[in-house]
């Protein structure tokens, strides 16, 4: 049965868009731009980083753009003092709660976290710094997990759930004390169901995952490539 | 036209943001024309001077004495600029942070010595518990991100200044 149509607005402009699409889905379909940081195309959407907030006439609370589905009628903003504000928060709290020492980082340059705050014009955070001790898990044959540079977005833990089912990852504790684990809370090294296929380092938006050798600025990610390949196993989720 | 007075000071950093301040090129002819270097790590000046316009300041605050200084330049600087990561976030000497001050002088001064195992204490300034970027100890009136920011980033703030334009943002900014 093919999908119902559905027009909604996005700023204002007429949008035909389908059932079943988020608005996230809808806007880039129509070359609108929504920043993202956990989402990834081809990846269950978890709305974990609120960077994709939009808002939606006809009430105040704010819908992330990644999880939410699009209503016939609905009229979205993308931009607006308020969102850039809240945008913003999300953003340095990202900053304050790890240690980005984005310097000495192998992602710097291409860090989706560092490249979102230079867009957004982020010179200065407006909190205290958490410095918090993190270890740095170097057990694996052939990647690194760094905490110090993760944000807790989940790509891993979907990447490896959705796309290999491996199911390797996942989050532990809470709040201010989250942390990704691997099998049981294992070494990365001793966990026995990774296949060392590496979809998390390149799924991974910061420098938090990556391939061992890499110095500052060398380690480049495929994020393309792992929605790509869920394109091509139709494995849409 | 009266020159602008213009100060740099370097607390804990590498000394790099100075680097990249010098490394504008042609740009610093110009700008020397239209403003006095009047203390620094570039130039002779014993003590920080009264009614300086300008400061541009690269480094965490990290100890006794870097707090000090750094209230004496906010007392005595009209516009307060904090240069690269180490001044904005804490940055590379942040990385020490989570460990013990004494852990960290013992493993570095005794452990990690060949020779002359002791932690020095007489003419070094006694170190805070962390090293945290400027703003969490006077008020700043800029931030240049950047490890170090570019050169050209810096001669568009000094000489927009220097010309009387203060822009709140719009320069390129990117950590690391
Ligand atoms: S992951 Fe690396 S480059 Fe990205 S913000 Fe953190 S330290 Fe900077
Ligand atoms: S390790 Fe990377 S992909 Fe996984 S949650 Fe952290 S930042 Fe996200
Ligand atoms: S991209 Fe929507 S919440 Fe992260």
């Amino acid at each position: 049965m093919p999908k119902k149509k559905l027009s909604i607005r996005i700023d204002g402009e007429l949008i035909n868009a389908v059932e079943g699409q988020t608005i996230l889905q809808a806007a880039k379909a129509n070359g609108k731009y929504i920043p993202t940081l956990c989402d990834l195309e081809g990846l269950t959407p978890v709305g974990a980083c609120r960077l994709c907030i939009v808002e939606v006439s006809g009430t105040d609370r704010l819908f992330q753009a990644c999880t939410t589905p699009i209503q016939d009628g609905m009229s979205v903003i993308t931009t607006s003092a308020r969102l850039t504000h809240d945008r913003r928060i999300s953003l340095e709290l990202l900053f304050v709660e790890r240690n980005h020492v984005c310097a000495v980082c192998v992602s710097n340059g291409r860090c989706e976290l560092q490249s979102l705050a230079s867009a957004m014009g982020i010179s200065t955070v407006r909190f205290a710094y958490n410095y918090p001790k993190l270890g740095v898990d170097l057990s694996h044959p052939r990647f690194v997990l760094d905490h110090n540079r993760c944000i807790l977005c989940t790509r891993c833990v979907r990447v490896c759930a959705d796309l290999e089912g491996a199911h390797v990852w996942e989050l532990t504790s809470r709040g201010i004390h989250s942390r990704i684990v691997s099998d049981l809370n294992q070494r990365w090294g001793d966990s026995r169901s990774c296949t060392n296929c590496g979809k998390c380092v390149q799924a991974c938006p910061t420098g938090a995952l990556a391939e061992k050798g890499y110095a500052v600025e060398e380690m480049v990610k495929r994020t393309d490539n792992i929605s790509s390949l869920v394109e091509r196993r139709e494995v849409q989720v | 036209m009266k020159k602008v007075k213009v100060a740099t000071v370097w607390l804990d950093g590498c000394s790099g943001c100075h680097m990249s301040l010098l490394d504008m090129d042609a740009a610093i002819i110009s700008l020397a024309q239209k403003i006095d270097l009047v203390y620094g790590p570039l130039v002779d000046a014993q003590e920080f001077p009264e009614d300086v316009d300008v400061t541009l300041v690269e480094g965490a605050v990290s100890s006794h004495d870097d707090v000090n200084k750094l209230q004496k330049v906010r007392q005595r600087t009209h516009l307060l600029i904090s240069l690269g990561d180490c001044a904005v976030t804490g940055n590379v000497p942040a990385m020490r942070n989570s460990i013990p001050v004494n852990k960290l002088l013992q493993r570095i001064y005794v452990e990690g010595a060949q020779e002359g195992k002791v932690v020095p204490t007489d003419g070094v300034p006694a170190l805070l518990k962390q090293a945290r970027p400027l703003r969490e100890f006077v008020k700043v009136d800029m931030c240049l991100p950047g490890c170090p920011p570019p050169a050209k980033t810096i001669a568009a703030v000094i000489s927009d200044l220097v010309d009387g334009k203060k822009r709140e943002a719009g320069y390129a900014v990117k950590f690391g």
